[in-house]
């Protein structure tokens, strides 16, 4: 069941509205709605807030035979299903055009710009590495799932810890929990995404696009960038052709905000820390 | 299945799917007549008990024995006599099929307008917003709509609704909202003038002056569904301070 098409007065009003420089939602052009992370009992569990959208990610952990090409990387996996809970214009099954971009966009953010290091997944070359997977479901869409998604990914990853493990010669033991407190991830870097979406014939950008932003806007951008300023990817699809000196104006913004985000996240994170600490 | 015992009618009396209500405490009220009516959220069972089917709160009024549970949710289901409001999806020669927020879109017919004929009846586009009434809703067939009073045959405020911004919110939010007394509405209207119109599908068209007070209103009425009076005056001031 698609989901129905706004009507003319909703998409003339939020026109309109951007022409005198409002937003529906009371925001200012380059805001963020507010961010809330959530953290479960688990390691690697948590669940993020963009507004009124809710993304859930969970990693896990397992030991797999590596590639014969490649004996000493560890394997990334994200799994994102876009499920009728978010909204019914999704079906199980069915893999909508925006479904694909988000699972590329969060592979390209994600894999290729090595924010997890997978030769450290290593454990004996040639035979075991640790294969780590990112489960994210969608539970609510109000809007830019991307951002959100590439949020919860991250800051699971960041969240997560995996069984320690000894190796002496060929002999490898998985310690469990009780054995051994269990070890981080090596995360380099933490590429957060930021989505702008372009309206009034490309005159208008605005950050964190809502559902109704994205079903009216003449076309988008996605920035991925970490705090040290590096461009990990940069996805336009299609939409309206914008000038260099707007796309490099949106970078700017998307410095500003990545900063906001990762200490938002590191904050978030050590709080959680803390708790955990404190619990046991 | 739990069994509830009605102490006093002023306590909050809040009912999940399945529970019983005990036979004695409904029948206390009527001196007249040994009648009952049930309202949405209630039904009898084969034997002879009433049972809620909805969660909510209890409620019940002395007139006539209404006893009925007042509960939210987000999902419409068309039901006869309401008014709403719908977004025109398809046109054909005789009806235009028009999404009400139910599982199903309604079928508004072409001459259900106040002194429409074949020679001259109004012509809707595909995204229109129309403020209409259920004139036929039933579980088994699409609802249908008409956009005019049935029994005066005049259009009595249903029609088209130009300009301004439609939300979304609950039901149970739209109910209240329709309520004369309304606090947000109230304190909204001393500061700011503008028209509204509330369906009980969930969807409120509002239209002002500028789109600054419109996004202003919109905001304010979709933050007072779970603030109580005084939180609401609170907001609705420091909503107006901003402006």
């Amino acid at each position: 069941m698609r989901d129905a098409d706004p009507s003319t007065n909703e998409r003339e009003f939020l026109l309109a509205a951007l022409k005198d420089g409002a937003r529906i939602d009371g925001r200012k052009f380059y805001d963020f709605r507010t961010l809330r992370l959530t953290f479960g009992a688990e390691y690697g569990a948590v669940e993020v807030q963009l507004g009124n959208t809710r993304v859930l990610a969970k990693v896990s952990c397992e030991v797999i035979r590596p590639y014969t090409d490649k004996p000493t990387e560890g394997f990334l996996m994200f799994n994102t299903e876009l499920s009728p809970m978010a909204s019914a214009a999704f079906e199980v099954g069915r893999q909508t055009d925006e479904e694909v971009l988000v699972s590329r966009l969060i592979e390209k953010a994600m894999r290729r710009s090595r924010a997890l290091d997978t030769e450290g997944l290593c454990i004996v070359a040639g035979e075991k590495v640790w294969s780590i997977r990112v489960d994210i479901h969608f539970l609510d869409h109000d809007g830019n799932l991307v951002d959100a998604a590439c949020i919860a990914a991250i800051t699971a990853l960041l969240h997560f810890r995996r069984p320690d493990v000894t190796v002496v010669g060929e002999d490898v033991t998985i310690h469990t929990l009780e054995q051994r407190n269990p070890v981080p991830l090596s995360i380099h870097h933490i590429p957060i995404c930021t989505t702008f979406a372009f309206f009034n014939n490309g005159e208008r950008m605005v950050v964190d696009p809502t559902f109704l932003e994205e079903q009216v806007k003449e076309g988008d951008m996605t920035i991925t960038l970490n705090v040290h300023k590096e461009v990990c990817a940069l996805s336009k699809a299609g939409g309206i052709p914008m000038e260099i000196d707007q796309i490099l104006q949106c970078t700017k913004v998307a410095v500003v905000k990545v900063a906001e985000i990762t200490a938002q996240i590191q904050a978030a994170l050590e709080a959680d820390a803390k708790n955990q600490i404190a619990r046991k | 299945m739990a069994s509830i015992t009605t102490e006093e009618e002023s306590k909050l009396l809040i009912v999940l799917p399945g529970d019983q209500l005990p036979e004695s405490g409904l029948m206390e009220d009527s001196s007249a007549a040994h009648r009952l009516t049930l309202g949405p959220g209630l039904a009898p069972m084969d034997d002879d008990s009433i049972t809620a089917v909805k969660a909510g709160i209890l409620k019940h009024n002395a007139v006539g024995n209404r006893w009925w549970v007042e509960s939210n949710q987000r999902r419409y289901v068309a039901a006869q006599g309401e008014s709403i409001i719908g977004v025109v999806t398809g046109k054909s020669a005789e009806h235009y099929k028009v999404d009400i927020g139910a599982s199903q879109p309604a079928l508004l017919g072409v001459l259900a307008f106040e002194g429409a004929t074949k020679r001259n009846k109004p012509n809707h586009n595909i995204g229109d917003l129309l403020y209409c009434r259920v004139s036929m809703a039933n579980k088994d067939m699409e609802a249908e709509l008409e956009c005019m009073n049935p029994t005066t045959g005049k259009a009595d405020g249903f029609g088209e609704l130009k300009g301004g911004f439609v939300i979304k919110i609950s039901l149970g939010l739209a109910r209240r909202l329709l309520d004369p007394k309304n606090l947000v509405l109230r304190l909204l209207g001393q500061h700011i003038p503008f028209e509204m119109a509330v369906g009980t599908n969930g969807k409120v068209w509002v239209n002002s002056a500028n789109a600054q007070h419109t996004i202003l209103i919109c905001n304010a009425i979709r933050n007072s569904e779970y603030l109580n009076s005084a939180e609401c005056s609170a907001m609705v001031k420091s909503l107006v301070e901003k402006m």
